[in-house]
C-alpha cells in the first residue's frame, strides 16, 4: 500500500485525497482497523497552539532621505536587533518594552500583523554613506518591505509537566505553580501535537509546508536544542523534550487570530504561535505513528521548585492523565491544567484539513532531512583566566 | 431557597455595624464568608456567600441599603473578554473555586461567575490580560 509525495499531490490536485485530523483517524482506525484506515487515508493534520519563546520576525523598513545606517532600533519602545544590514531588523517575542514587564515584541509583532500603527525610532552614527543620526515616526505592515516571521524554536516534540514543591507561588514560563504541588501545568496539544504524530520525523524536513500563524509557512531547519537522542517509549514517542523545529513564513500574510502574544507574571512576554504540519500516509508504519493516542504519549513531571538545571522526575505520566483534570502525585489529587489550546490546534488541524481538501495546499517533500543524531549541550563555561 | 455570593463595601462611617449578626438574626440567612479585608479608618470589603428564603434576602438587601452598606453581586465583579480568550487554560491552574475551568470536550474555558471568590489570581495567571476583577474599588 505504499505511496508517495507525489501519488499524494496528484490526488489532492484532483480533489480525491482523503484527509483527516489526526483526532478523527485515531477513531477511524478504532472503528475500522489499522490497515482498512492506512489505504483509505492519505493525509493526517496535526497541530499546536502553544506559547513558544524562541519566536521573532525580521523586517526591512524600507531607506528614508536622506539614508540611515540604523543602529539601535525601538518598535513600540520594544528594542530591536539590528545588527545586520542598514534598515534590516529582528523584532524577538520575549524582547521587553524599556521599562515594562508586560509588552514586548510579542505585542508589537501581533500590533503589525493587525494592521496596526507602530512607532519606530531609530539612531544612526551617521557615516558618508549614510548620513542621518536619527529617525522617528509611524510604520505599518503596508509601509514597510518584506516581514517574515523565523522562528529559531518551535513546535517542541513534547515536553515535560511542571509543579512546585515550595511554601511559595512560583512564576514560570510554565505559568502560575501553586506552592506545595498545588497543580501541575503542561503544554502539548497530545496526540494532535505534529511531532508526536511523526516520531523519527521520517516525512518533516528542511522545506516541508505547514500552517504558520494562518498562512502557509515552511520548515527552515531543525530548531535549537533539537534532540532526537532522547529517551523513547516503544511506540518510538520521546518521553519529554526532543525534536524541534525552525519555522519561516510570510508575516503580512498571518492573522492574530493564530499569532498572539502572552505575558506570563514576572516570566516575562512570550507568543503563542499556531502551527499546523501535514502528515502523508506513505505506509503502514505511518499509519501507527499517527494513531498515536494521549494514554500513549508520555513526559516527565518535574519539580520547578528545584532551581537548578537538572530538575528531579517526581513521576513519569501520559497525557490522558494529564487531560483527565487531576494527576495522583505522593497519594493526593493534583489538579492539572494546559497552557497550549486544544481548541485552537483543532481549528488549525482542520482548516489545514480544509486546505488540502480544496487543492489549495499542497504537501512538500523535504529537500533535506533533520539530524537523526543531534545533541543538547548544557553549557559549562571555562572559568576566566 | 435562593444561595449568592455578595460583596459587602464598607466606609470608615459603617465598618463598625456588626452586619452579619443582623443578617443571621434578623433575616435568618446562612452566611458563609469567603473573604475579608476590613481596615478600620478606611475602605473595607466583605466576601460572602448567602442562603436563605428569597423573602429574607431581598428584605436583608434593603436593610444593608438602608444602613449605607453597598452590595456587590460577585458575578459582576469579575469580568473576562470571552471573545478574545485563546483557551489556554493556563488561568485554570490557579482557580480553585472552580469558576474558570475547562470544558474537556469542545476544550474551552468555561466560567461560571457564581462560583468565584475573587481572589484575584487567574488576572495574573491569564496570559492575555483579559480578566479584570474588581473586589470592591480594589484590583482590576
Amino acid at each position: 500500500m505504499a505511496k508517495t509525495f507525489a501519488e499524494i499531490n496528484a490526488k489532492i490536485k484532483k480533489g480525491e485525497a482523503v484527509v483527516l485530523t489526526a483526532e478523527e483517524v485515531v477513531r477511524m482506525a478504532d472503528e475500522q482497523g489499522l490497515k482498512a484506515m492506512a489505504e483509505k487515508v492519505d493525509v493526517v493534520t496535526t497541530a499546536t497552539f502553544g506559547p513558544m519563546c524562541s519566536s521573532g520576525a525580521f523586517v526591512n523598513f524600507g531607506h528614508s532621505d536622506p539614508p540611515i545606517k540604523m543602529a539601535k532600533v525601538w518598535l513600540n519602545q520594544v528594542p530591536a536587533y539590528t545588527g545586520i544590514a542598514a534598515v534590516d531588523a529582528y523584532i524577538g517575542a520575549t524582547e521587553l518594552a524599556e521599562g515594562r514587564e508586560d509588552y514586548g515584541g510579542a505585542h508589537v509583532i501581533e500590533e503589525l500583523v493587525a494592521g496596526g500603527k507602530i512607532r519606530l525610532k531609530a539612531v544612526a552614527q551617521g557615516t558618508d554613506c549614510y548620513p542621518r543620526k536619527e529617525l522617528e515616526g509611524y510604520i505599518s505592515k503596508e509601509s514597510i518591505n518584506e516581514a517574515f516571521l523565523f522562528n529559531p524554536r518551535n513546535a517542541y516534540q513534547n515536553y515535560v509537566a511542571a509543579t512546585n514543591s515550595t511554601n511559595r507561588i512560583l512564576y514560570t514560563y510554565m505559568g502560575m505553580l501553586l506552592p506545595k504541588f498545588g497543580n501541575v501545568t503542561y503544554s502539548t496539544s497530545g496526540q494532535l501535537s505534529p511531532l508526536l504524530n511523526d516520531p523519527y520525523l521520517r516525512t518533516i524536513g528542511v522545506g516541508t509546508r505547514i500552517f504558520l500563524g494562518g498562512t502557509q509557512g515552511y520548515v527552515a531547519w531543525h530548531g535549537t536544542q533539537h534532540n532526537p537522542g532522547k529517551a523513547r517509549g516503544e511506540n518510538g514517542v520521546p518521553v519529554g523534550g526532543a525534536g524541534t523545529l525552525s519555522l519561516i513564513g510570510d508575516l503580512k500574510a498571518m492573522t492574530t487570530e493564530y499569532l498572539k502574544a502572552a505575558v506570563f507574571k514576572n516570566y516575562g512576554v512570550s507568543m503563542f504561535v499556531g502551527v499546523g504540519i501535514p502528515i502523508p500516509m506513505l505506509d503502514e508504519d505511518m499509519a501507527r505513528f499517527v494513531t498515536v493516542r494521549d494514554r500513549e504519549i508520555k513526559t516527565t513531571l518535574l519539580d520547578y521548585g528545584v532551581p537548578g538545571r537538572s530538575r528531579p522526575t517526581l513521576k513519569v505520566v501520559d497525557y490522558e492523565e494529564l487531560k483527565s483534570g487531576f494527576v495522583e502525585l505522593n497519594g493526593r489529587k493534583v489538579r492539572t491544567a494546559p497552557l497550549s489550546s486544544i481548541f485552537k490546534a483543532r481549528r488549525i488541524a482542520v482548516t489545514l484539513k480544509e486546505w488540502i481538501e480544496r487543492g489549495e495546499f499542497l504537501l512538500q517533500e523535504p529537500a533535506a532531512p533533520l539530524p537523526a543524531d543531534a545533541t543538547v549541550k548544557p553549557l559549562d563555561v571555562k572559568e576566566l583566566d | 431557597m435562593v444561595k449568592e455570593r455578595f460583596t459587602f463595601v464598607f466606609s470608615p462611617d459603617t465598618y463598625a455595624k456588626p452586619v452579619t449578626y443582623h443578617l443571621v438574626k434578623d433575616f435568618d440567612l446562612r452566611i458563609n464568608i469567603l473573604r475579608a479585608e476590613i481596615t478600620p479608618g478606611e475602605e473595607g470589603h466583605l466576601l460572602a456567600e448567602i442562603e436563605g428564603e428569597e423573602d429574607n434576602l431581598c428584605r436583608a438587601l434593603e436593610f444593608l441599603a438602608a444602613e449605607s452598606i453597598e452590595v456587590i453581586p460577585t458575578t459582576k465583579q469579575v469580568t473576562v473578554r470571552q471573545e478574545e480568550c485563546v483557551h489556554c487554560g493556563a488561568c485554570t491552574a490557579v482557580c480553585f473555586s472552580g469558576a474558570m475551568a475547562m470544558n474537556r470536550e469542545e476544550w474551552k474555558m468555561e466560567f461560571r461567575p457564581e462560583k468565584c471568590i475573587v481572589c484575584g489570581l487567574c488576572i495574573e495567571a491569564c496570559p492575555l490580560r483579559i480578566i479584570s476583577v474588581g473586589f470592591g474599588g480594589g484590583k482590576t
